[in-house]
């Protein structure tokens, strides 16, 4: 029963023009800054903007604490819960689902109501709403993480390796960065690029907690200048091709080596 | 090699909660904390007094009638005779539930029947390996292309002045704005939504796709059946709940999405999360404990799409099982 599959290349053509017309529309877009002329003055414009730099470079440090953040939370607790309290899953399973449950904008309304008034203003100052971005963005990127790691965890016999490192003398540090977390590398890397991708543009929690980040400024820039709107929209885009790219080629690299340890 | 500290293996397992503590403590503070005072706040009147009243304020200035006049409605530009007339009135509140619900409805669907096609094509479609990949990855990025940027690529490009309607207008000579299309209307963020809706379809069901099994279809095949039964009995009710359920993911997706349409719109289109966003910012509603109902309103509508999501995962997971 082989056909020639005309209707499935037509239905694959269609997605791929809804994939790439919007993005084509956008590259020529905002290579038009100068009437009658291809520049990539929009470009020049917005990197060379001080607070293009100042929020690109806030938002980064930010996803990256995030990516450190939700890391250190979720790995060692879903390898212990894995190892020593099994029972626990359910609960644990029920907080990630609890991150979905609760929007983003629900969320950050929720967190002002909280630390924006006594007795833990930590809003009021940077550093305490700095911190609070942080934990809404782990928030935000528990879920993932948890699910990556999980499955992680489970292509590994974590019992095994636990009991061989403990009877080498490791203590549980030395287990977690040394044992676990080595073989955990393609989830925990693929973890962090979704976080990256998720963190860096985004908008609303950014917005509520009054932070310098990317997402606002893009927002800003879009009300006034559509040209550098669009060179962002492309500059945010490659970043998120560059953290899925990365994904896929840890992927196919995992394939050969699930036990092997260290670099 | 390590040799740290030679330690003694205590069976101390009573201590094996503390372990877990910064995850629950962090739960706790970050999304339950914030969640309950919602919550609290939602129940309380301006004195701090315990009271149903802001719920029952969402719900206030709501009339619906059906009377028995004929009438037509009209559903994605059909017009469908109905035996009989609605006749409501809405409020503010109720009428952006709504709106957002038509979007996240139609987005879903749309986005789910996109998706399932390519991931059909892909995986069972007879098309070579490549095209497989390629859709995969092109899914993988088209997914968390949202927010922000996804609506400054939407209006560069059936924006006015945009990609598509001016290559429309120049070599087709017709104009889309002409018809009462706008970027910036329900179809606009339809079209927009469906960018990130359909590739997040293709990553959730090309698995499930995956998973239906060669024997089941050469068993199908000695008894008999044809291509359409062998759809109808037994692929199709297998995959139904995944479909259901990855439509219903879509769905939330959809319905939490802030960003986008703020973005689009500049806050002039009333969603629900749009209404949200403007409590928050004070512009609105002038009672904080009606906007914490509202905010609670979208919580009840995840968890309900979710709970809904968990039943039919549990259900596909008889026969999907990987």
């Amino acid at each position: 029963m082989k056909k020639i599959p005309l209707v499935s290349w037509i239905i694959l053509l269609i997605g791929f023009l809804y994939f790439f017309v919007p993005l084509i529309g956008t590259l020529d877009f905002s290579l038009r800054l100068v009437k009658d002329q291809i520049t990539l003055q929009a470009y020049i414009n917005v990197l060379t903007t001080p607070r293009f730099q100042n929020t690109f470079t806030y938002s980064f440090t930010m996803a990256l604490l995030t990516i450190v953040t939700t890391i250190l939370l979720v790995a060692p607790t879903a390898y212990w819960v894995h190892l020593k309290l099994p029972w626990l899953r359910p609960f644990i399973e029920f907080i990630t689902l609890l991150t979905f449950v609760v929007p983003a904008i629900v969320l950050v309304f929720g967190l002002i109501r909280v630390y924006a008034r006594p007795p833990l203003s930590i809003l009021e100052s940077d550093l305490g709403a700095n911190f609070l971005l942080v934990m809404a963005y782990t928030a935000l990127a528990l879920a993932t993480m948890y699910r990556s790691v999980d499955v992680g965890l489970r292509a590994i016999d974590v019992r095994t390796l636990t009991e061989a490192a403990q009877s080498l003398g490791a203590g549980w540090g030395t287990i977690l960065l040394q044992v676990i977390f080595p073989n955990l590398r393609v989830a925990l890397l693929s973890g962090a690029f979704v976080t990256f991708a998720m963190v860096i543009g985004e908008f609303t929690i950014a917005t509520f907690l009054a932070r310098p980040a990317f997402g606002p400024y893009m927002a800003n820039v879009g009300q006034t200048r559509p040209y550098e709107s669009t060179a962002l929209t492309i500059i945010s885009l490659s970043l998120t091709w560059a953290c899925i790219g990365a994904i896929q080629l840890l992927g196919r690299g995992a394939r050969g080596q699930i036990a092997g340890t260290g670099q | 090699m390590q040799t740290t500290l030679p330690r003694v293996r205590t069976r101390n397992w009573s201590l094996a909660w503390v372990g877990v503590v910064p995850f629950f403590a962090f739960a706790f503070f970050f999304l339950i904390l914030p969640a309950g005072t919602l919550l609290i706040g939602s129940v309380q009147d301006k004195q701090g007094n315990f009271t149903l009243d802001n719920f029952r304020n969402m719900f206030q200035g709501i009339s619906l009638n059906v009377l028995a006049v004929p009438s037509e409605a009209n559903l994605f530009g059909l017009t469908i005779p109905l035996p009989f007339t609605v006749d409501f009135e809405l409020n503010s509140i109720i009428s952006a539930y709504i709106l957002s619900i038509q979007l996240s409805v139609s987005t879903a669907l749309i986005g789910g029947v996109l998706g399932f096609l390519l991931a059909y094509a892909v995986v069972l479609g007879g098309l070579p390996r490549f095209a497989r990949s390629a859709l995969l990855t092109f899914s993988g990025v088209a997914s968390y292309f949202s927010g922000v940027p996804l609506a400054f690529a939407f209006i560069a490009t059936l924006g006015r002045l945009g990609f598509v309607t001016t290559l429309i207008r120049n070599y087709v000579g017709f104009d889309l704005y002409q018809t009462g299309f706008s970027v910036l209307s329900l179809t606009g963020l339809i079209l927009t939504y469906t960018y990130f809706q359909f590739p997040l379809m293709v990553l959730i069901i090309t698995p499930a796709l995956d998973g239906l099994k060669r024997e089941w279809r050469e068993a199908a095949e000695n008894l008999g059946a044809s291509d359409a039964q062998y759809w109808r009995h037994v692929a199709f009710p297998i995959l139904l709940p995944s479909l259901l359920g990855t439509m219903i993911l879509l769905f939330s997706n959809a319905f939490g999405a802030v960003a986008t349409p703020y973005a689009l719109t500049g806050g002039n289109f009333q969603l629900a999360t749009i209404l949200i966003f403007r409590q928050i910012r004070g512009e609105v509603l002038q009672d904080p404990g009606l906007g914490y109902a509202v905010a609670l309103g979208m919580v009840f509508v995840m968890a309900l799409s979710l709970t809904l999501y968990y039943w039919l995962q549990r259900r596909s997971e008889r026969w999907l099982k990987r």
